[in-house]
């Protein structure tokens, strides 16, 4: 299943991909020779004083040495090529599908996690992928040339090699087996320790008010004791590798130099000067290629996890989606819900049996306290959620039965967590409309109470937003968001708390302006503030997820016991 | 935010783990460098100068064993093969003790490195620990001024990213560069001994690897250096838009934001491409020169043999070849590692400048005790009284007890974060014990700028802040502070459950008085519902509650420390007001008998205040009861009735 969606990352450099492995293989076999070659200028060089044997063989040598360093240069310029093209991939096909996700979705994933699985988490799989496409192919490849070779030279010998390896390969296993585990631990210890530190940074001021500096500093220091000894757990195996690679390096050459001389002395099996010290060169080159193979396994296997929440992000599918033959034309603002139910991913029901009917064109205000879930309300209007049961339905078609973009487009949300982009004034405003004129751009952001205070910055419209919007201020940056949301020429505007920053008299002018110039827009405002909602047409009263009143301010004062409550605590002393 | 992905980085084992990194090393100064290392060695190594002595001597063994066994193939050709070809009944014991001597030394070197290996692993982890522990112990007590100066990602980044490249350092790049070193300096001689002909080309020839790989280096860290700039630049389009993936939703921007997605991706992929090419290149390149070196040296080698030139035969061209082998290993080796050591050079060099930063200043010398009242006189007490008194030395040795009420006064306090900017001008004022003053004005008026004062978060300019008539520059940090509850807008909640949140207030707290404080701030029953109630664990800085939960979580946690002097800062301002007038009673409560400082934004919540000011550009400009204000018609009547913006 990850290897499957993985595999699909290579798509646009299968070139490199295939050739990269293909001439690491090549320059493998190019080096196995070059030990052998050496046999032949000892044996029938030296041995014999016979210079022109050394020259031929030297020259073949040279050749050999050429060819192996042609290979190489071509298969990493093609691992080069390859792996960056894979992780360009696969980081594509997650950001493009993070475009489809809903917001269900990206809530499941949560924006920080979705940020590291596009890049620490992509750069980890990327570097796995080069060592698979060289390390895995050139190592495997030395070994099996090298014991090829071996065998050419004296079967006899060839042996003690043969019985090096699969014990070499059975401490690597169990070393595998058992650091894995160590070293997920470990690095468990080591994401707490991180964050004993950030929380710490993050309320010095609490620590440090309640003096607790103490306190933190032995939690710390116990984390970071834990994290040591799980350290040396971990690396208890890591450590072995070195000293075991080692042994069995230093036990093949005494074995093959003992019984290597002894064969040479005897003239058994044809063995020579220079063959034995090919097989002592052929020793140190089998057995590290065996350590690469044990490394770069080790790698590949940290990266795992890496893959498995890129992978999760690939084929995490959206859940909301264009029905086939959506409708694409919105015929009026009116929303009706029918005995709507809501629940998140915890399955806690957050709204239930809401049914009402909003006529278009009018202007409606909803209040509740904290987790009355009005956010989640208006949320379903323009299908930013699905409804769990009932139906929300927008000119009297069902929100489901749209087009995606249709249905957004005309439902212009105002969001309470809202964001400006990094670019000028109007490139923020244009995202409502992206053909939009200046004097349109003007236009909504006077109906916003923006203009003003737009033109007060030097550069006006054309003044930079920073990433975040900090060098706004909230009510400022809140009125541009207005404004942007105005610029699509909605049919449903809803504003979720949107003013919550503004002072009450331009929150007023907001209202003035939109009674006066959107007089056909349904327009639904979120507000903490009783005066934002106040003149409403009608105001819903949510509580815990249930209309607990939907009427006129008039009415609502004189029966809904909520109403009231937060109208007198706010109004209190301001007659 | 721009650090942010720091924090998700962990350590990488094994080779290649820290690949790329040409180019990434910044450049240090030479006295520097010298000065950091000799610290470093002084920090980490100090402790362990045996241990350190004992793996020099290992690797010397080791190195020894090693050398001797390439050698032994001279031995074993010249001594024991070459005279014995073609000879009947030859005679094998010779070359059965060699070889047995052989395996003698190599055990030795086996062993060594065994040790060597299990002794590293705790003398690098032990060093990791320590310096941990020392990072952490001196952040604590770092004046309030770093944090503020100093982003979260920053220093977090001391504790991920340097400690990691520390880390990778101490555990790998330096036994592997000592153990290089070594082995170079001991198979460089033993090639000379064996011959100078050979080793002179052989040294010409990795004058010659050098060269070529210099120039590669060069070229290669070019396009590294903007490798990571497309990475920088992909990273933070990646981070914005993310962040921002619900508006780009609710705008039907997707096709808009995968374009310009694309496009950076595209550009990352063009340098990537063009680094890593040449940036590779290097290995295969160093891997077959040493080839090429072995050829070269085979050749000249049977020349000078064939010709008897220099003295050589058989056996020491075959012991020489291997050494050839060897030799390209380590040189190898520390070309791999230089980058990494650089870097953490770097990052140790961080670390350093952490532990240099001056900790917060403390000449105070009174203290706060507990006391019991006998026949009206106070005596200090061992066990919690309830009755707090400030213990001042008099001259003649004695101490005086001054009984804590709580009575707060600045005088003419002047005050700037920066010596250019002032933030608070010439503030006068007075909070007598059980009074409740509160401060409105804009954002940046200078609002909670005296709530860090008070608790000498920062110290004043000039002019004199009096606790109970006593200067606080004299009363100590520690007791000052315990003497004052803090409630600040952003929550801070610590990783553990519900009980421990609460009880960071008081450590000692038993259940009862868990409950009865969760219960004055109205947190009980939201507790409750949590499927473990008050043993509910809270990760994450407790994302899974509400910020309006978190806050309740916070008075309750004021309300057990049960401080004279309580300072709320926008305390309530993520709670609704339905909830905000639930929780009054307990707040009214919470204030009964204390002195308290309110900052808030919502007017509801400071209108019963004793005194308000109205603070703006750093200066009282309004002092008084609500009523007294509101006829004033000034700044506060006009902030009431909405005119001007508030945070």
């Amino acid at each position: 299943m990850i290897l499957k969606t993985l595999k699909k990352g290579a798509r646009n450099a299968k070139r490199s991909t295939i050739i990269a492995p293909l001439f690491v293989s090549f320059e493998a076999l190019f080096e196995v020779f070059i030990p052998r070659i050496m046999a032949l200028i000892v044996d029938s060089g030296i041995e014999v004083n016979n210079l022109a044997n050394v020259y031929k063989y030297g020259a073949l040598m040279i050749v050999t040495v050429v060819l192996s360093l042609t290979c190489g240069i071509i298969a990493s310029r093609n691992a080069a090529k390859a792996s960056t093209t894979f992780a360009k991939t696969i980081r594509e096909d997650m950001y493009h599908n993070i475009q489809n996700y809903s917001f269900e979705n990206i809530d499941k994933f949560s924006s920080a996690s979705l940020v590291t699985r596009l890049t620490t988490d992509v750069t980890n799989v990327q570097n796995a992928f080069h060592m698979i496409i060289i390390m895995l192919f050139r190592a495997p490849f030395m070994l099996i040339f090298g014991i090829i070779m071996s065998f050419t030279i004296s079967s006899k010998l060839a042996i003690v090699f043969i019985c090096a390896v699969p014990f070499m390969l059975a401490f690597f296993f169990f070393f595998l087996y058992k650091a894995q585990p160590n070293f997920v631990r470990m690095f468990k210890k080591y994401d707490e320790l991180n964050s004993v530190v950030q929380e710490n940074v993050g309320g010095i001021r609490t620590v440090k008010s309640y003096v607790r500096e103490e306190h933190q500093n032995k939690k710390f220091q116990k984390t970071a004791k834990e994290l040591y000894q799980y350290s040396i757990g971990a690396e208890k195996y890591l450590a072995l590798a070195n000293p075991v690679v080692r042994f069995t390096m230093y036990a093949c050459i005494v074995l093959i130099s003992w019984l290597g001389a002894k064969m040479i002395i005897t003239g058994e099996g044809g063995m020579t000067t220079g063959t034995l010290m090919s097989l002592i060169a052929y020793v140190t080159q089998i057995l590290m290629s065996l350590m690469m193979v044990s490394m770069v396994t080790i790698m590949i296997t940290m990266s795992k996890a890496s893959a498995n929440r890129i992978v999760e992000v690939i084929n995490e599918k959206s859940n909301i989606v264009n029905k086939e033959n959506p409708v694409t034309k919105l015929k009026s603002g009116s929303i009706d819900f029918k005995d709507v139910s809501f629940c998140y991913l915890n399955d806690k029901k957050v709204l239930e049996d809401i049914s009402l009917h909003i006529d278009s064109g009018e202007t409606i205000g909803i209040i509740g306290g904290t987790g009355s879930s009005k956010t989640t309300l208006v949320q379903l209007i323009s299908r930013l959620y699905d409804v769990s049961g009932g139906m929300v339905s927008v000119g009297d078609v069902d929100v489901r039965d749209y087009d995606l973009d249709t249905l957004r487009n005309n439902v212009s949300v105002v969001l309470q967590k809202n964001i400006l982009f990094s670019g000028t004034i109007k490139d923020n405003l244009r995202w409502g409309n992206e053909q939009a004129t200046d004097e349109e751009l003007i236009e909504a952001a006077k109906k916003a109470q923006a203009h003003d205070f737009i033109m007060n910055f030097p550069l006006g419209y054309d003044t930079k937003i920073e990433q975040g919007g900090v060098n706004v201020s909230g009510g400022q940056k809140q009125r541009l968001c207005i404004a942007r949301a105005l610029l699509k020429k909605p049919k449903i505007l809803i504003l979720d708390d949107s003013t919550s920053a503004v002072d009450v008299h331009t929150d007023a002018k907001i209202r003035e302006s939109f009674k006066k110039d959107l007089a056909d827009v349904t327009k639904i405002i979120i507000a903490q503030k009783i005066l934002s909602i106040k003149d409403s047409d009608r105001i819903l009263v949510l509580d815990n997820g249930k209309i607990n009143g939907f009427d006129t301010h008039e009415n609502l004062l004189k029966n809904n016991e909520i109403y009231q409550d937060v109208y007198y605590t706010q109004m209190k002393g301001e007659e | 935010m721009a650090n942010k992905n720091d924090n998700n980085s962990r350590p990488m084992m094994g080779p290649g783990a820290r690949r790329h990194q040409f180019g990434g090393a910044p450049k240090m100064a030479k006295g520097e460098l010298k000065k950091i290392i000799k610290r470093l060695i002084d920090e980490i190594f100090a402790k362990h100068k045996i241990s350190i002595f004992i793996v020099l001597l290992l690797i010397l063994i080791n190195t020894g064993a090693n050398i001797y066994g390439t050698l032994f193939l001279k031995d074993l050709i010249n001594n024991y093969i070459t005279p014995l070809i073609n000879t009947s009944n030859p005679d094998l014991s010779g070359l059965g003790l060699a070889v047995l001597k052989l395996a003698l030394i190599y055990t030795c070197g086996v062993l060594a490195t065994l040790v060597q290996s299990i002794m590293m692993r705790f003398i690098s982890n032990g060093a990791l620990l320590n310096i941990r522990k020392k990072m952490f112990d001196h952040m604590e007590k770092l004046p309030i001024g770093y944090f503020d100066t100093h982003t979260h990602g920053e220093v977090m980044s001391r504790y991920t990213n340097d400690v990691d490249t520390l880390r990778q350092m101490v555990s790998q790049s330096l036994p592997m560069v000592v153990g290089s070193i070594i082995t170079l300096v001991g198979v460089l001689t033993t090639m000379f001994i064996l011959s100078i002909h050979l080793t002179l080309v052989v040294l010409v020839m990795y004058f010659l690897i050098m060269f070529v790989i210099r120039k590669l280096t060069r070229k290669a860290s070019k396009y590294f250096i903007k490798q990571q700039q497309s990475i920088g630049s992909l990273n933070g389009y990646i981070e914005e838009m993310i962040e921002g993936q619900k508006v780009v939703k609710v705008f039907c921007h997707e096709k808009e934001s995968i374009e310009g997605f694309d496009q950076k991706n595209e550009e990352l992929c063009d340098d990537a491409k063009k680094a890593n090419a040449n940036g590779n290149m290097i290995m295969p390149i160093m891997n077959n020169l040493g080839h090429l070196n072995y050829a070269v040296i085979a050749i000249v080698g049977s020349i000078l043999t064939i010709n008897g030139i220099g003295g050589l035969n058989l056996g020491t061209i075959a012991s020489f070849l291997q050494f050839t082998r060897t030799l390209s290993q380590p040189i190898t080796q520390v070309s791999q590692q230089i980058n990494s050591i650089i870097s953490a050079l770097a990052g140790a060099k961080r670390i350093f400048a952490l532990l240099d930063e001056p900790i917060e200043k403390d000449n105070g010398f009174v203290t706060l005790v507990n006391i019991n009242y006998e026949n009206g006189l106070p005596l200090e007490s061992e066990t919690v009284t309830n009755h707090w008194a400030w213990k001042v030395p008099t001259e003649n040795g004695k101490y005086d007890y001054v009984e804590l009420k709580g009575d707060v006064r600045f005088f003419d306090v002047d005050f700037g974060y920066t010596k250019d900017k002032k933030v608070l001008n010439d503030v006068s004022l007075f909070a007598k014990p059980g009074q409740k003053i509160a401060f409105v004005g804009h954002t940046g008026a200078g609002k909670t700028t005296i709530t860090n004062l008070v608790n000498r978060f920062y110290d004043i300019d000039s002019g004199k802040i009096t606790f109970d008539g006593i200067d606080i520059k004299d009363i100590k940090k520690p007791d000052l502070r315990r003497s004052l509850g803090m409630v600040l807008q952003d929550t801070s909640l610590f990783t553990g459950t519900i009980k421990e949140n609460i009880k960071f207030g008081k450590l000692d707290a038993t259940d009862d008085e868990v409950i009865a404080a969760a219960k004055l701030a109205n947190a009980h029953s939201f507790i409750m519902k949590l499927p473990n109630g008050y043993d509910t664990e809270l990760s994450n800085n407790g994302s899974n509650l509400s910020q309006g939960q978190r806050q309740l979580l916070s008075i309750a946690r004021a309300a057990i420390a049960n401080t004279p002097v309580l300072v709320l800062d926008e305390a309530t301002s993520s709670i609704d007001t339905r909830t905000e007038k639930i929780i009054q009673e307990g707040m009214d409560k919470l204030m009964e008998n204390r002195t308290v400082f309110v900052i808030a934004h919502r007017l509801s919540t400071v209108r019963n205040a004793k005194a308000i000011m109205v603070i703006d550009n750093g200066e009282i400009i309004e002092r008084g009861s609500h009523e007294d204000l509101m006829a004033q018609k000034g700044k506060y009547y006009s902030l009431n009735t909405g005119a001007f913006e508030l945070e």
